[in-house]
């Protein structure tokens, strides 16, 4: 691959912080006619496009209909989020948490937590993990969903993606139950929950853990022995297990190569270690093996949601620790160390010690981190998110060598990027 | 607890180049020489004792004290001993802020580094393709992540729109692309791009 | 394109009648109920809006099932989403390419004003980019906000009257390379409410 550095004459004054010439777009000139006849063709597909999951630019250089190359261009929903970080307290980082992988957003609430918690050394009580817990599998659960339903219309079948949404539907429902919003969920505080569930909640989970493998069996009967399916997927967008390690892939993007890496397992929080529950390893590390991995993801997440469910306690679900959990209001209002615990924390944040962590979860794209940096001040000094759908994406021109360009679509698809998480 | 087998052991082959070990909130960190750094990572991945082959992260971090330097930060994690491993460098914030790249030892540092790049400034020698990954490449205001850049940029809103509508994001081809349309591009500009030429600024 | 001056005068000294208002009352009663929306979805909205054109919530009542991906077909642009500053090229062009009759409705507390990213990399507001006709508030708004946003539009579409030239005048970005006047868009993108607390330091 040429390493050049092209600068050229610019219309604006694109300078880097150096005062260095970038480089700059360039007019294409006129089109020659013994080029015309040739079967080379560069296309641009993006960043508006109805099947690049976002805001992706993919400019592919096309043989006929084989693809030389391709290259992705990200940043187009460049959000600034890790700037605004060093601006807001800990617990105020939480709402653009879930801003970042909008199809999981309580995953990354609990990421946040667990984070700042492991920064300062704070043991969150046993119901607060349970309820993280599920929420965890619940955003794996819709997360996968969305995947499912934009997958199959991108590959031409349209009605799961109806049957994946209304099942989501009914998370939201409980979503909404639980915190108020759909989509935005914010639910967890450092220390703590932002709220404890409602009643009736626990039964409507249950009623959903009940029906919900019966649509997944419907949308399995669709695809997984299609031959439509089979052949597009089948093949298509191979990694081998040693490449996709050391493109440092992770998620079902991984597994479905074969490699035994889920954070759950290997290095478990929420006390993942006590729940019974099978991780799914694919072989060919192709497309049809990642959508194995990730319906039966799906299913092995029910698995654990009824586990969770049977073992979730009354108590507590914030600690007791007056430094980082707000007091309740009617002792806010009555108590004078109360009134003054909760002032500090209002007005001055919660204050980790000097110190950083880094700590991984198993979103349901991949291993999500959160690497916090702290001076002991109220706002941390770096928040680095580490976006496993980034790093997913970056190894598209691999998955895509010398595929056709209908495969490129299916590849993206399988891959399971969402841009908010991507270009942060 | 203060040390990490990996940590002893790291510090053992490469002597004073590791300035600094330390294990903090559990995490096993190591503070090496910048001039060293490549060769310890080889080592860390290579070496049968460690094998780490898996890279988690490449980051930076600038403190809000301009005294203290500006870490690159390296996440890395063996799978098949399932241990974690973070190495740091230190540079001067006031200084070139220049790395080796570690490309050719993980593949994913491909789109990290350039992260690192676009938001902090540090160069990655070696790297084959280091150009702005989440701003637009002809960005004028600068490393958005140093400290020293406000929150809302340097320019004024009414500036910023206009270049970003200016700056044809949508239409920009990078010079691996422009490669292969090298055929279709006017003779003139092929004999600046092959001579590599640096253009002026208008 | 299109319509000429002398075209366009004419239309300007139709005053309207009980003819005019009839046809009217059928073109916008047709326009009004089969809008095609040209879905820019960048963010968490556009989760919104896919789950507000499934089956609960259903846009296909309102006219508006087919989704046109292609602004050559489409009627109505629904910037759903946050809009960076490198996406406001795309936009603008998207815009440009839709023919008239259009509308376009920004979706979400960050196309209408920025939302919580008050920084660098955002376009503060999309109005100050393309001209909006309808802001739905929300983060994300909940479905049965969008469909109220949709219908107001509707309401205003059924208002309008082809006598009046003005509306379907393309409002095109200046020769300065700005769709606004600049003290215009510094005035929208001026802090408000919380953000002005977030340059105070820790």
């Amino acid at each position: 691959m040429s390493t050049r550095t092209v600068e050229l004459e610019l219309a604006t004054s694109g300078v880097d912080a150096r005062g260095r010439a970038t480089r700059v777009p360039l007019g294409v000139g006129e089109l020659r006619e013994d080029v015309l006849s040739g079967d080379g063709l560069m296309v641009n597909i993006g960043p508006q496009h109805p099947a690049t999951h976002g805001v992706l630019r993919l400019v592919v250089e096309l043989e006929g209909e084989t693809v030389k190359r391709l290259i992705p261009h990200v940043g187009y929903l460049h959000s600034g989020f890790e700037k605004l970080g060093e601006y807001r307290h800990y617990n105020q980082i939480i709402p653009l948490t879930d801003r970042t992988d909008y199809l999981a957003p309580m995953a990354n609430n609990v990421c946040l937590a667990l984070a700042v918690e492991k920064l300062m050394g704070i043991e969150i009580t046993e119901r607060c993990r349970v309820l993280r817990v599920i929420a965890c599998e619940m955003s794996r659960i819709i997360s996968h969903l969305v995947w499912l339903g934009t997958t199959g219309i991108d590959l031409g079948a349209f009605t799961p993606f109806l049957w994946s949404f209304q099942e989501r539907e009914r998370i939201y429902n409980l979503q909404e139950a639980w915190t108020g919003a759909r989509l935005t969920t914010s639910m967890t505080r450092v220390g703590g929950l932002m709220a404890d569930i409602p009643d009736g909640w626990t039964d409507a989970l249950r009623g959903f853990i009940r029906s919900f493998p019966a649509t997944l069996d419907e949308i399995d009967t669709m695809f997984t022995r299609n031959a439509i399916w089979i052949g597009r997927t089948q093949g298509v967008g191979v990694i081998s297990g040693e490449d996709a390690v050391n493109y440092s892939l992770s998620g079902p993007m991984l597994r479905a190569s074969g490699v035994d890496y889920d954070v759950r397992k290997d290095r478990p929080y929420l006390g993942y270690e006590t729940y019974d529950f099978d991780v799914p390893i694919g072989e060919h590390g192709d497309n049809y093996d990642r959508y194995r991995v990730r319906m039966e993801e799906m299913r092995q997440s029910t698995r654990i949601l009824e586990q969770a469910l049977d073992r979730l306690a009354p108590g507590p679900i914030n600690v007791d620790d007056p430094r980082v959990i707000l007091p309740p209001k009617s002792r806010a209002m009555s108590d004078m160390e109360a009134m003054i615990f909760h002032f500090k924390q209002v007005m001055e944040g919660v204050k980790p010690p000097k110190g950083e962590a880094y700590l991984g979860i198993e979103n349901p794209k991949g291993e999500l981190g959160y690497y916090f940096v702290s001076d002991g001040t109220a706002k941390p000094v770096r928040w680095r998110i580490r976006p496993p759908a980034f790093i997913n994406l970056a190894a598209l021109p691999k998955l895509c060598e010398g595929v056709l360009l209908s495969d490129v679509i299916a590849i993206n698809a399988s891959v399971d990027i969402v841009m908010g998480e991507v270009d942060r | 607890m203060t040390e990490t087998p990996s940590l002893t052991a790291v510090r053992d082959t490469f002597g004073p180049a590791v300035l600094r070990t330390d294990v903090v909130c559990g995490d096993a960190i190591a503070v090496v020489e910048r001039d060293q750094a490549h060769a310890i990572l080889t080592w860390l991945k290579d070496d049968p004792s460690q094998r780490f082959n898996y890279l988690t992260d490449i980051t930076a971090v600038e403190y809000r004290d301009p005294e203290l330097p500006l870490e690159v930060v390296y996440q890395l994690r063996s799978l098949p001993r399932k241990v974690d491993l973070r190495v740091k460098l230190w540079l001067d914030p006031a200084g070139p802020l220049e790395v080796d790249s570690v490309y050719d030892l993980w593949r994913g540092a491909d789109w990290l580094e350039r992260e690192v790049y676009d938001m902090f400034g540090v160069t990655f020698r070696g790297h084959p393709d280091l150009r702005r990954i989440l701003m637009w490449e002809t960005y004028a205001e600068g490393h958005p992540l140093r400290k020293g850049f406000p929150l809302r940029g340097h320019f004024s809103r009414a500036e910023q729109v206009r270049q970003a509508l200016g700056g044809q994001t949508e239409s920009f081809y990078s010079s691996e692309e422009l490669e292969y349309a090298e055929d279709v591009l006017p003779s003139d500009v092929r004999e600046r791009l092959r001579r590599g030429e640096h253009g002026g600024v208008r | 394109m299109g319509v000429s001056d002398a075209d366009r005068a004419m239309v300007a000294q139709t005053s309207p009648n009980w003819i005019t208002t009839k046809l009217d009352w059928l073109t916008n009663w047709a326009r009004s109920n089969s809008l095609w929306p040209m879905p820019f979805g960048t963010a968490c909205c556009a989760i919104e809006f896919m789950a507000t054109a499934a089956s609960r919530f259903d846009l296909a009542r309102f006219g508006m099932e087919r989704m046109s991906f292609s602004p050559r077909q489409a009627d109505v642009l629904i910037c759903a989403g946050r809009l960076p500053f490198k996406l406001a090229p795309v936009i603008r062009r998207i815009w440009d390419q839709m023919p008239q009759p259009k509308w376009s409705i920004s979706m979400g507390a960050c196309a209408s004003s920025g939302g919580i990213f008050d920084n660098y990399a955002m376009v503060q507001g999309i109005d100050t980019v393309i001209p909006v006709d309808v802001y739905v508030p929300g983060c994300p708004p909940r479905p049965e906000g969008l469909m109220y946003g949709i219908m107001l539009l509707q309401k205003k579409i059924r208002g309008e009257s082809f006598t009046d030239g003005a509306l379907r005048q393309e409002q095109l970005v200046g020769p300065d390379g700005l769709f606004l006047p600049p003290e215009r868009v510094d005035e929208l993108s001026e802090p408000f409410g919380n953000s002005i607390h977030q340059t105070r330091s820790a």
